[in-house]
């Protein structure tokens, strides 16, 4: 059995480890690219949103590559995401692919059938190799949150433009390759250490913040879109994603599994403005920029996946949250045409409005601008 | 009106705006609102000016449906001193309807001034019906103290839905079965005894029993697009105009529906999904039409994954025509009536072939 799942953004890493320490041949589809996005859009639905149609391109050039058996999330609704994983074997079966796919169900309180899936799927193991694999992968999962959540704070100070980037993929392959606990550990502290000796420039004002909300495959994958996160730090800002992997996991998968009970903070967050769950991120995009505007940061940047339905409830009353708490937000749509020359400029024209705000503000001296 | 007799305190109009699921309930809402001594108006039906509106005021990604409801609810604003706009979780255990029907009185609220004025109850039985019930008292007591009066109206309001449903599966369109499930004197309660059943039942037979010398084509479509005339560019009334008999998706008794909608590996979580799903592999396995014609809107998600599902299915079951008619509040109507008269002429050939 050769298996493979679709990318998100580093989750290859820490997935990539835990199949392969449960005995399992992994093979990953290629990083995304063109050809991937042209390879889902030929065989996809016209109006299917994009993650969907990245996931087919993931899955045929894994499947040429040698992958046989493809892991993928199911759902509950009401997002669509749900139902991808029936609508994605459709399309591969018509394709005429040989190939199995295992969709894994959220928990929702019980894990008796999760783990009887899981089981069929790897098939029998020793239990303590099942701890460590989950560990290794949790390890990883945290050690990544942990980089990049440093690269943020150095990457609008860097010295010499693009140095973080280079020395995070650098990093990045080097968590990939440990193949243990404490190798992973090294791996990580070592990165840390070396993006805190990256030369920063300790002058002028601290950059502005801004906010990153909008859907989770989005916000998670740089190939989609467009490297905004990359890009605004390299435009001199200080990004906060909304959503870590190691956040979502501690939330979504511990507490489905566990079903603890306690009021939802995002909700109160939210409920001046959105009163109730809307699928996919939606309720998470509208409360994070009200948490985001009350932190006192610039702006906030909504990415969202063409035609998403919980986003497009968002989108609709993010200008409210914006107008009443007075901070700028922009939404920046993604489907397979958008260019990265768009979204430049319009990063770029953001960037200058939220210093000319802060130039208003008091907050900096008019000389202040040029120097971003 | 004796307002003292229904125990009612405030005497208001409440606005309903003539889009979404109008289409499935607007005879049990009207009911309800009246029967708490409230003075009922619906907003005029879809129109350029309306539709304008609604673009204006909804953001661009959402899809026309949602823009015309928006419309409908701006022309609200001035006529009725409530507005109804519910929050649509979910009408059924284990699932939704969309996404933003469950954002709806708070996408509204960031468009136009309508704070205080909605009435927004939530309604979601996909778990239990407790809060639902709860919810209905909290509507009701913006009308009155007496929570027995609530209660009459609930029931009574449930039995109107029930005459509704009998009609329209006596073979009525929507607009046609709210008139005549708010027979009495100015829309006035007037109770059911049943008398749609017989004829409701006849209709299925002929329904269920397959395609004689008319042509029949089977819609499949949400029902805020399929039977909003302007929305839909009257695409119903251009195919009984060309002597067709048109069988959309709600006209097929539930059970039907449903134990089609079982032929997929997972359950599927929409409401209105499992509806059309289940109506078109039920026209397509029982090829009790001659066509189906699936109408959606741009950017629907749902009909994204819903009509990818069935496209493959009419592929394999071989001998159904389906097309697949797109609409957005840009699209040409010339563009639609050709394609439409395309695929009746096909269907006629092939029918005497």
């Amino acid at each position: 059995m050769k298996l493979t799942f679709a990318h998100m953004g580093h989750l290859y890493i820490p997935i990539g480890a835990l199949f392969r320490h449960l005995g399992l041949e992994v093979v990953l589809p290629p990083p995304s690219s063109k050809r991937t996005l042209s390879l889902g859009c030929q065989n996809s639905p016209e109006f299917a949103c994009l993650p969907l149609k990245v996931n087919v391109g993931n899955y045929i050039e894994a499947i040429e590559r040698g992958a046989d058996t493809i892991v993928m999330a199911g759902g509950i609704g009401p997002c669509r995401f749900g139902f991808y994983g029936e609508v994605e074997r459709e399309i591969l079966q018509g394709l005429g692919y040989e190939f199995t796919m295992f969709i894994i169900d959220p928990p929702q309180g019980k894990i008796g059938p999760l783990l009887k899936q899981l089981g069929s799927l790897v098939g029998p193991v020793k239990p303590r190799d099942v701890i460590y694999a989950l560990r290794l992968c949790w390890e990883k999962v945290t050690g990544i949150d942990r980089l990049n959540r440093l690269a943020v704070k150095v990457r609008p100070r860097e010295v010499t433009r693009g140095e973080t980037t280079r020395t995070m993929t650098d990093i990045l392959a080097e968590v990939d390759r440990a193949e243990t606990i404490d190798a992973t550990r090294a791996a990580v502290n070592r990165g840390l250490s070396r993006l805190a000796g990256i030369p920063q420039r300790q002058d002028g004002p601290p950059p502005p913040r801004v906010g990153l909300v909008g859907e989770i495959y989005v916000v998670l994958e740089p190939f989609v879109n467009l490297e905004v996160e990359t890009r605004l730090g390299e435009l001199g800002c200080e990004v906060e994603r909304s959503i870590y992997l190691s956040d979502w996991i501690r939330r979504h998968v511990i507490g489905d599994i566990f079903r603890i009970l306690r009021p939802d903070p995002l909700l109160s967050l939210a409920r001046p403005y959105l009163g109730h769950f809307v699928g996919g991120h939606g309720l998470d995009t509208v409360a994070h920029t009200v948490e985001y505007a009350r932190r006192g940061f610039d702006g906030v940047i909504q990415v969202m996946p063409f035609t998403c339905m919980p986003e497009i409830v968002a989108e609709s009353i993010l200008p409210r949250v914006s107008k009443e708490l007075g901070i700028p937000v922009m939404t920046l749509v993604f489907d397979e045409h958008s260019s990265d020359v768009g979204v430049i400029t319009r990063l770029e024209a953001f960037t200058d409005l939220i210093m000319q705000r802060r130039v208003r503000l008091g907050e900096i001296g008019e000389c202040a601008v040029t120097s971003v | 009106m004796d307002m003292q007799a229904h125990g009612v305190d405030l005497y208001m109009t409440v606005g309903i705006p003539r889009a979404l699921l109008y289409y499935y309930y607007y005879p049990m809402w009207a009911t309800f609102f009246k029967e708490l001594g409230a003075d009922v108006v619906v907003s005029r039906e879809t129109n350029k000016g309306l539709l304008d509106q609604g673009v204006r005021l909804a953001v661009d990604e959402a899809c026309m449906p949602v823009k015309v409801f928006f419309g409908h609810v701006a022309s609200l604003l001035d006529s009725a001193d409530r507005i109804f706009v519910p929050r649509l979780v979910s009408v059924e255990r284990r699932a939704f309807i969309c996404p933003k029907f469950m954002g709806l009185p708070d996408m509204i609220r960031a468009a136009m001034p309508a704070d205080g004025r909605l009435i927004d109850p939530c309604i979601d039985l996909s778990k239990n019906e407790r809060e639902f019930h709860s919810e209905i008292m909290r509507t009701g007591s913006i009308f009155t103290r007496s929570r027995v009066a609530i209660h009459k109206a609930y029931q009574k309001s449930k039995v109107v839905l029930r005459r509704f449903k009998d009609l329209l599966v006596a073979g009525n369109m929507p607009e046609s079965a709210i008139s005549l499930s708010l027979a009495g004197h100015d829309g006035a309660y007037e109770g059911y005894t049943g008398e749609f059943g017989e004829v409701a039942a006849a209709n299925q037979d002929a329904i269920l029993s397959g395609p004689d010398d008319t042509i029949s084509v089977g819609i499949l479509g949400h029902p805020y697009l399929i039977y909003d005339s302007y929305a839909s560019m009257s695409i119903l009334s251009r195919l009984r105009d060309a002597g067709c008999r048109v069988i959309t998706c709600d006209m097929l008794p539930d059970e039907v529906v449903e134990k089609e909608a079982q032929n997929l590996p997972r359950w599927l979580f929409w409401t209105l999904g499992r509806r059309i799903l289940g109506a078109a592999f039920h026209f397509l396995h029982s090829r009790s039409v001659d066509g189906c014609l699936h109408i959606t809107a741009f950017g629907c998600g749902l009909d994204s994954i819903v009509g990818e599902l069935i496209e493959r299915e009419a592929k394999r079951s071989g001998d159904i025509p389906l097309m697949s008619i797109t609409l957005d509040e840009h699209t040409g109507e010339a563009g639609v009536v050709t394609r439409v008269e395309a695929f009746m002429d096909m269907l006629r050939r092939r029918k005497s072939a």
